[in-house]
């Protein structure tokens, strides 16, 4: 009886030990994300007092001569960012449709890992590939007068961000278990109603999360971007933008960070741009976290 | 009265992909209008039968299958049949209740509106007369548009048995169709099937064979993979010709 005590009592010292060690290392991670935000903050907000707002706010971005616009950057980079979810996410769908549902299975244990493989591609060279093959292909089949376009850093950042999506919702797929397809089948669906009407309905929300993890990727991406999109700061609002070159605000501060004098306005605009860029991830991911969750909360009442 | 035979199995043998024989060289015939119950202890075949009488077996783990299955005389592994038609014409109950991730009503509708029904009255109808059918009408006639996932295991099988119905099939195949059913609702549904059976052919494995005992109008017993004896209902469960069988029933019977 006693000796069991005492057992006991050892085994929740070790419990406490570890549950302190988890905790602390949560807090530190957050923490770290304060400071990184504060440093941020510290060198990012004097921009907003050292350059006056309608020149900060305005399209011309040309830092050598004291022009510090930064729409045509936010623009870039929503221009490229979309374009790619665009391609991506059609394309992962049906792909990691065609791996849950319709491939053999001996191609299934081909493409699983062979995607995995795709997705540890080093950023610099896919946009060596795109920079060498893809614009050249682009220049040549759309007759541009260049192939560094928005264009081709979407088609890249797709490339980068399907390995994401397909795995992902892949697994959601599988996971969606085989007496809901029994049970359409049974009443009447061809094999396409039921992947359509049941299979992706249930694994909805996974499907979600793959698409938010994939775009997540690639807004955040850099080396590949400034490689590709020909880095041109200009708002273009007209039809063709996106087969012209654009600058992203990833590009933008990777090229210009190195160069630039400590504490002068150019880099306390830079970080400016970092500012934006995490207050438009943040947004981005409040929503899809948002719709993820409402639409978890109408799984949850549809599945419970 | 004349027997019509509905559905003539001749010879079939089916193996799964990992090499289980389910079925050893089964001829049977199935007669319309009739209550055919199939039963025997576990892993003796049923359920492998049955999908394979609505080809729910193609897709999946099916390595070979041997011999014919005829509906109405026809090859129903013939190349020229439409499965979905024939997965129409041959409505299955599984043994777990799955209901679609839709209402209650969708439920129902899903199978009618895929063979093409829109209007919007016979969907009404459709969905008041199968409820009915499954003794579920009264439960749910207010609340046709919550989850299918809102109700209880046993209304859940009632729903999918609704479900089937709706279709208006020929043969209705009833896997283990009341194994989460209390006493009541059993009886319920035994009522109804009597019903049934005047527009139907009911193929039914029962999960208990006093059950079995009291559905059929005919019976057949599986024993690993073998169909052992059949004979109607009346027969088998009191006067069984072969040992195994009368083991098998005696056994349960106490
Ligand atoms: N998908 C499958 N893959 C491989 N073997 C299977 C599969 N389904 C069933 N089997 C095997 O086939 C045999 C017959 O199974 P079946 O489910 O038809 O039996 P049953 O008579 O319905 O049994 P129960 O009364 O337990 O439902 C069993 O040996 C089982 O292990
Ligand atoms: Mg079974």
């Amino acid at each position: 009886m006693n000796a069991s005590i005492t057992e006991h009592k050892r085994t929740s010292l070790a419990e406490f030990a570890a549950e302190r060690l988890i905790r602390g290392s949560g807090i530190m991670a957050i923490v770290f994300v304060f400071l990184i935000f504060a440093f941020l903050l510290r060198e990012g907000l004097p921009a907003f007092t050292e350059v006056p707002l309608d020149n900060l706010f305005s399209a011309r971005w040309y830092p050598i001569e004291e022009y510090y616009g930064i729409l045509p950057l936010i623009f870039g980079s929503l221009v490229v960012t979309i374009g790619a979810a665009i391609i991506a996410m059609p394309i992962g769908l049906l792909t990691a449709i065609f791996i849950a549902e319709i491939a053999p299975r001996w191609l299934r244990e081909i493409l699983k890992p062979l995607i995995e493989v795709v997705a540890g591609i080093p950023s610099v060279v896919l946009g060596f590939f795109g920079v060498v093959i893809l614009s050249s292909l682009v220049r040549e089949t759309l007759n541009l007068p260049t192939g560094l376009t928005a264009f081709t850093g979407s088609v890249i950042l797709a490339y980068m961000a399907l390995p994401t999506i397909v795995s992902v919702a892949e697994d959601a797929l599988d996971a969606v278990p085989r007496s809901y397809r029994d049970a359409a089948l049974a009443l009447g669906a061809t094999k396409w109603q039921t992947i359509w009407m049941v299979t992706v309905k249930a694994g909805k929300s996974g499907i979600l999360t793959a698409m938010m993890l994939g775009i997540g990727r690639a807004i955040g991406e850099t080396m590949a971007v400034l490689m590709v999109t020909g880095n041109a700061a200009r708002v273009a609002l007209e039809p063709g933008a996106l087969f012209m070159p654009v600058r992203t605000m990833t590009a933008t501060i990777a090229a210009e960070m190195g160069e630039v004098a400590q504490g002068s306005a150019h880099f306390h605009v830079l970080f400016a741009i970092g500012i934006v860029l995490f207050v438009i991830t943040f947004l981005v991911n409040l929503v899809a976290s948002f719709a993820i969750f409402r639409q978890s909360k109408r799984s949850a009442r549809l599945l419970s | 009265m004349e027997r019509t035979p509905k559905i003539v199995i001749e010879h079939l043998n089916f193996t799964y992909d990992d090499g289980t024989e389910s079925l050893l060289d089964v001829s049977s015939t199935i007669y319309a209008n009739e209550i055919t119950v199939i039963f025997g202890p576990a892993g003796g075949g049923k359920s492998t039968l049955l999908r394979v009488i609505n080809r729910l077996n193609d897709l999946a783990a099916g390595k070979s299958m041997t011999g014919r299955v005829l509906l109405d005389g026809q090859d129903i592994y013939a190349k020229e049949v439409d499965v979905t038609a024939l997965r129409r014409k041959v409505g299955i109950v599984f043994a777990q209740p799955q209901p679609l991730p839709l209402s209650l009503r969708a439920n129902i509708e899903y199978g009618p509106r895929l063979a093409g029904v829109r209007d919007k009255q016979k969907l009404d109808q459709l969905v008041e007369q199968s409820l009915t059918q499954a003794a579920l009408w009264d439960e749910v006639k207010d609340r046709l548009n919550d989850s299918g996932y809102a109700l209880s295991g046993g209304q859940q099988q009632r729903l999918c048995l609704a479900r089937v119905l709706a279709l208006e099939p020929e043969v209705i195949l009833m896997d283990e169709p009341m194994s989460g059913l209390d006493p009541l609702s059993t009886a319920k549904i035994e009522d109804s099937m009597q019903q049934l059976k005047q527009l139907y052919t009911i193929v039914i494995a029962p999960h208990n064979i006093q059950q079995a005992a009291r559905v059929a109008d005919n019976a057949a017993f599986f024993l690993q993979g073998r169909l052992i004896e059949e004979g109607t209902g009346k027969q088998l469960f009191t006067k069984p010709k072969d040992k195994r069988t009368e083991d098998y029933i005696m056994g349960r019977f106490g």
